[in-house]
């Protein structure tokens, strides 16, 4: 195994939390002492920087969520002056309005070390040519990856999204071996090859892809990876917190979040207290090294769980699962909360169909309805139509015993749904029209 | 005997159920100078199965599948009726009392006579048993 900051990422646990603690405690004096905002915030909660006096005093804190970010727009939280400012990133909004994240040069070096060692934990390194195909600009993956893949040594081809043809022979003629982009784009760029005559298995270099910005499941991995003989790594971060910043490393058993850098918390989402080790919950990020918007107990509503045991590859820093769910892309059908990645999940383990789906959402007379559109494939097209409705028949009957609410499949034509390039939408909900 | 020179290749194409398709798949195949012989459509909940015999099935295949289409190669066969009443009636007996079992079926009639189009099961055992009956098959060179 190879580590980018071998002191660090092997250091034990102990010593690692000994440092989370000091860095925590130097946080939180300076913005008690400068920030307006975390200052009125610890006053409310009746908490003083003297009370942490051990790491899990941290639960003391209070919480931070988007809509304080979005309360606050543009830049009323920022923590440092103007001037110490070196970028802007601007959020997506895909879920309300755009949040604004402003970066200190050391803010920049921050998040370049987590992907540099993150990159390297993937197995990346000098003599890799990286494609970041995450768009570049406000969006903070292509930036982000941009720099992290150079800090390694690697080469990078920043093509960013869009001029998928071009991006194929790029990927040909230069011979990336790596590409970081969503999910959603690798798929339509392994359509795209296809129809160019294209086997990117054989014909190209690429052996390993970077791929989030959108929750994904275990079972489009393993389509992804067989499809296209590469290695899949998942990869987390949301603006907020930087941007990209951690990866699975090459055991692909959750992403190493630096302890250094970052201190997790797994909370019950309802009486919000702690969650042990290996308990399922929200996820609750501080960021122990921020100068320009610093997030503490940040609850991005993202549902995992932590493990804290050394991992295979070596590293001591804890890791957390694959994200089952934004309880913001939580749908609720008839009372009961369906996360578009179980449905993704269920589609997976059947052949028959393709990888690209939709969801409709939409209320029949005083009842939700749910209906999934998803693409029959050409090996399962047989001319019987006893054969397709079985399909169906099978869909429908997975994924209503996985997700136990009714659900319609509509089988659709290939290559007939919308292809993404970037972040993709996969959900119309027509009850919110 | 040859049972396969009787065996033709229809093309299956898988289509949602939504205005345009049939044309789309028409259109393809009018650019590519190929003719339809005979055509049905098989309707199920939200899809349906556009099934035809044309004259060129493999260029048919290559191109509605480089546009994106669900298509297949399906095995059937042609049986010759009498254009004239009681025509289906003769076949449709001979069929029966050969225990043949039919998946499904669709005709035309033009100059040279009405043709029965059939997907059975056991095809060469069908073959063999419809001529023993009496009836004619229509070979596949008739048709490509």
């Amino acid at each position: 195994m190879v580590c980018w900051d071998p002191r660090i990422e092997e250091m034990p646990s102990e010593d690692l939390q000994r440092m989370q603690y000091k860095l925590l405690k130097t946080l939180v004096y300076r913005l008690y002492s400068f920030s307006p905002f975390y200052h009125d915030r610890m006053k409310e909660q009746n908490v003083h920087p003297d009370d942490i006096r051990q790491l899990s005093d941290v639960k003391k804190l209070p919480f931070m969520f988007k809509r304080d970010l979005r309360d606050n727009y543009p830049d009323k939280i920022f923590a440092a002056p103007k001037e110490e400012l070196v970028r802007y990133h601007v959020s997506s909004g895909t879920t309300g309005k755009p949040t604004v994240v402003g970066y200190t040069q050391n803010d920049l070096n921050t998040w370049t070390t987590s992907l540099a060692r993150a990159l390297t934990s993937s197995g990346l390194g000098r003599g890799d040519v990286i494609q970041v195909s995450y768009g570049y600009g406000l969006f903070t993956g292509g930036l982000g990856l941009h720099y992290g893949a150079e800090r390694i040594g690697a080469t990078v081809l920043p093509t960013s999204v869009g001029n998928t043809e071009r991006q194929i022979e790029l990927m040909q003629d230069l011979g990336a071996t790596a590409i970081a982009c969503t999910p959603s784009y690798l798929l339509h760029i392994g359509e795209v090859a296809e129809k160019m005559g294209v086997n990117i298995k054989k014909d190209t270099e690429l052996r390993t892809g970077i791929l989030g910005a959108e929750p994904w499941t275990e079972g489009m991995r393993v389509r992804i990876e067989n499809w296209l003989g590469i290695k899949a790594y998942d990869i987390y971060g949301t603006s907020e917190l930087s941007g990209p910043m951690f990866t699975e490393c090459t055991e692909q058993k959750g992403f190493h979040i630096w302890s250094d850098i970052a201190l997790v918390e797994i909370i019950d989402p309802k009486t919000e207290e702690p969650l042990e080790a290996g308990e399922k919950g929200e996820l609750t990020i501080t960021i122990l090294q921020k100068e320009a918007l610093p997030m503490i107990r940040y609850r991005i509503g993202d549902i995992t769980c932590m493990q804290t045991d050394t991992c295979a590859c070596g590293r001591t820093h804890p890791r957390i699962q694959r994200i089952q769910g934004r309880v913001d892309d939580m749908l609720i059908i008839r009372g009961i909360n369906v996360f578009p990645s179980q449905i993704e999940y269920g589609l997976m383990a059947i052949p028959e169909v393709g990888q690209h789906f939709q969801i409709v959402v939409d209320r029949k007379g005083a009842l939700d309805d749910l209906l999934v559109r998803v693409e029959l494939t050409r090996d399962s097209f047989s001319d019987k139509i006893n054969d397709i409705m079985q399909v169906r028949k099978n869909v429908e009957h997975r994924l209503r015993s996985s997700l136990n609410v009714n659900v319609n499949v509509e089988l659709v034509e290939p290559g007939s749904l919308p292809r993404f390039e970037g972040k993709s939408k996969k959900v119309i909900d027509k009850r919110s029209l | 005997m040859d049972a396969k020179k009787y065996v033709i290749r229809q093309i299956s194409i898988f289509s949602e159920n939504r205005p345009g398709r049939l044309a789309a798949i028409a259109h393809a195949l009018g650019e590519e100078k190929i003719n339809i012989l005979a055509f049905s459509i098989a309707e199920a909940n939200g899809f349906g199965v556009v099934r035809a015999l044309v004259d060129h099935p493999e260029k048919a295949h290559d191109k509605l599948q480089s546009l994106g289409f669900n298509i297949a190669f399906t095995e059937v066969i042609a049986v010759k009726m009498k254009d004239q009443p009681g025509g289906l009636y003769e076949v449709a007996k001979i069929l029966g009392d050969a225990g043949i079992n039919i998946e499904y079926s669709y005709a035309y009639s033009g100059k040279d006579g009405a043709v029965l189009i059939l997907r059975v099961d056991q095809i060469e055992d069908a073959i063999i048993r419809i001529l023993d009956s009496g009836a004619t098959l229509l070979e596949r060179s008739v048709f490509h």
